[in-house]
């Protein structure tokens, strides 16, 4: 078999699981588990095969067929190969292989479960296709699709009122923010007369002012479709209420991939964005970031909690993208992947360990009961507050080192206190949570989860703390750096490069992370209630409030959109239903009953019009 | 008075109109077969009329045909209206409606 063949068959493999699953082992478990399953891992398997035969660059760079022809229209569907796609579907089987067995203890019990596998399987197929797309079309299509498979798991237990409303909310934001991306599309459509990724790259390439006036415009709608899937600010409010689905799918869409797709589609199209579209997106993404990591200091919910800190990391890719490092984003994509995927995954563990338990001040002591469970954690929480040597410190300073190689000291700050403020946050969650003794009944009684549960957590752990300096940067920098190429160090110089090169970022980044350590462990360290509320009153109830962000878009947005709809519906009630339909009704059985009042029956009435009309057809021939 | 072709027109005419006038207001079946003859005569006289001013013989020969026809038309039309009577008992126009409003 041709080794080209293989991304297809590894795209492919998923949604064929899924569609065996949907349409025919519905009711059987263990097959709808391993046909899912094996489909994902199979992936990675082949995943690595592929790579270890085409190498990080490979000489076919896409495999594609034409798809639609119409006139000049020309739709091609295909696969692209580069060092940014390969890693990708690494990263994305990888974390998706270690999730699906997890999901086997998790949803053991809920009678839905041969449909979360079915679900969990689209997903797949869709996230592979976006990372493997070779033009906008395509990517668009996938990005509709992980859309759906997004929706579709967060309302997974669509009884309650809540999830399903969740996953509206989720869908619905992001569809507002993919009609900016399709409109971007289509202007850089119309400029380039091509969406094919390749032939924009080379087009920009020999003229770098191709798209002209609208160039800002243009990257700014682009990046609309990245604030939708990526939850930046203002579309930043649907990514907490997703918790609302299982663990497993917050840690696979709302942690590791799907949100990460926004952050990959800049990287994927960084040459069409000018520096005035960057300026935004990094102002964006550094206010999304504090935005996020503020509102995280006082939320109670251990999901929650991991939420809001996904989009402070979300927010500190994009801004690193708008720094113009896109490689250092895409580093920080893929160690972030691994610890918080880790972590939500530590947290689903704790979550099913205490009887569905989520509020952080009910558990407690779990340090002691649930030793595996712990250190994973801690190892992912250590590695998100950016201590040295794990990968969390060196991609965080990669995207602090390129603020201060900007000059970009504003943004550079606020990375910087988005560092402490993340450091501070999690270390509460990991001192109220496992630290302490048991503050509820569920608590005293936590046992630790079964082998299919903690085996993934060991897996991302060993990720989580050697991600640092296995490559992946310089994979990465391949595929942005081209002619400069990034020399391959080796382990020990990677991990005191940062201090070498650029030392300021490196030492505050830690410095930050060891005030945020220190603080958490002064307030809450032992604590049994919160002390924060007390201390800083209306700031603490606005951050657990979520800065009245849902509350202002309910009393605008939502309320505008009420009244449209309450005007259309108006028009379609009254105006085209009413006056339209029902008046054309009206109006014909009108004319009709006066024109059957014609038909009297009475031979004297027929004489007389008979007459009339003689008498008229005689005037107007004499006339 | 000199009596010219006009007058015996107008005297037709009148007789057609009274005629006319019968067969729309009267309710009795009978009294609009007469009124319906009427018409016809009305329509002999002015044929008659034309024929002696105009000195051609043809007005002359068409009455004597609408004579004829007048004639096998009252014939049939009154044993119509006798088997009408016979069937609804009645000789009134009004009551021979049967649509419904």
């Amino acid at each position: 078999m041709k080794p080209e063949l293989l991304p297809w068959i590894i795209l492919f493999l998923p949604l064929a699981a899924a569609g065996i699953i949907a349409l025919f082992t519905q009711r059987n478990r263990p097959v709808s588990a391993v046909l899912s399953i094996g489909a994902v891992v199979a992936g990675f398997i082949l995943s690595i095969i592929y790579i270890g035969w085409a190498g990080w660059q490979p000489a076919v760079e896409e495999s594609s067929f034409t798809w639609l022809v119409i006139g000049d229209v020309r739709a091609d569907f295909g696969l692209r190969f580069d060092a940014l796609s390969l890693m990708m579907l690494l990263v994305v089987t990888g974390v998706a292989s270690a999730i699906h067995i997890y999901s086997l203890g998790y949803m053991r019990e809920d009678p839905g479960f041969s449909r979360f596998f079915a679900c969990l399987s689209l997903f797949t197929f869709s996230m592979l296709g976006i990372v493997l797309s070779i033009s906008f079309l395509q990517m668009f299509i996938f990005w509709e699709l992980v859309g759906v498979s997004s929706y579709l798991l967060i309302g997974f237990w669509f009884e309650k009122a809540s999830a399903a409303d969740a996953g509206k909310k989720a869908f619905i934001t992001n569809r507002l923010g993919d009609f900016g991306f399709l409109i971007g599309i289509l202007l850089v459509w119309g400029i380039f007369g091509s969406l094919n990724f390749g032939v924009l790259e080379d087009k920009m390439l020999e003229n770098p002012d191709a798209l002209g006036p609208v160039a800002a415009v243009a990257g700014l709608l682009i990046f609309c479709g990245a604030m939708g899937k990526s939850a930046q600010f203002p579309l930043h409010v649907w990514l907490p209420d997703a918790m609302e689905g299982p663990t497993p799918v917050s840690a696979l869409i709302h942690a590791a991939t799907m949100v990460a797709a926004g952050v990959y589609m800049l990287c994927r199209v960084y040459f069409l964005l000018d520096d005035s579209a960057l300026n935004v997106i990094a102002w964006i993404g550094g206010f999304t970031s504090l935005l996020s990591a503020l509102i995280a200091v006082q939320q109670n919910d251990i999901k929650r909690i991991l939420a809001y800190s996904t989009l402070s990391q979300l927010g500190m890719m994009v801004m690193g993208v708008g720094l113009h490092g896109p490689t250092q984003a895409m580093f920080h994509l893929t160690t972030h992947a691994f610890f918080k995927a880790l972590m939500f995954l530590g947290a689903g563990s704790v979550i099913i360990a205490l009887h569905h338990e989520q509020d952080i001040w009910n558990m407690g002591g779990l340090r002691k009961k649930m030793p595996v469970t712990f250190w994973t954690f801690m190892v992912g929480t250590l590695a998100l507050a950016g201590v040295w040597p794990l990968s969390g410190f060196f991609s965080k300073d990669a995207i602090l080192a390129q603020a201060a190689t900007e000059q970009k000291w504003a943004l550079f700050a606020l990375g910087v206190t988005v560092a402490a403020l993340t450091s501070f946050y999690m270390f509460r969650l990991v001192f109220v949570a496992f630290g302490g003794s048991g503050r509820s009944e569920a608590a005293g009684h936590a046992q630790e989860s079964p082998g299919v549960v903690t085996w993934p957590l060991r897996l991302l752990a060993v990720f989580s703390i050697i991600g640092g300096f296995i490559y992946i940067e310089n994979t990465y920098g391949r595929q942005f750096l081209k002619d400069e190429g990034v020399h391959a160090i080796n382990v020990i110089d990677q991990l005191t490069f940062p201090f070498k090169h650029a030392p300021v970022p490196a030492l505050l980044g830690l410095a930050a992370a060891a005030a945020g350590f220190f603080l958490a462990m002064k307030l809450y360290s032992g604590a049994a209630k919160d002390p924060l509320p007390e201390k800083l009153g209306s700031v603490a109830r606005a951050m657990r409030n979520r800065f009245y962000w849902d509350e202002i878009y309910q009393a605008t947005v939502i309320r505008m959109h009420d009244f449209i709809s309450a005007v259309c519906d108006w028009i379609d009630r009254w105006l085209i239903a009413g006056l339209a339909v029902r008046g054309t009704h009206g109006t014909t059985e009108i004319l009709g009953r006066a024109l059957r009042l014609a038909q009297t029956g009475n031979l004297q009435t027929y004489a007389f019009l008979f007459a009339l009309g003689v008498a008229l057809v005689l005037y107007l021939a004499l006339k | 008075m000199n009596i010219g072709l006009e007058h015996y027109l107008v005297v037709s005419a009148i007789l057609f109109c009274l005629g006319l006038a019968g067969v729309l207001v009267r309710r009795n079946l009978l009294v609009i077969y007469m009124g319906l003859e009427l018409m016809l005569n009305a329509a002999n006289l002015s044929l008659v009329a034309f024929s002696r001013f105009t000195n051609n013989l043809d007005g002359q020969v068409f009455v004597f045909f609408v004579i004829t026809v007048a004639a096998a038309e009252v014939s049939v039309g009154l044993a119509l209206i006798v088997a009408l009577y016979r069937k609804r008992q009645t000789a009134h126009v009004e009551d021979l409606t049967t649509m419904k409003l």
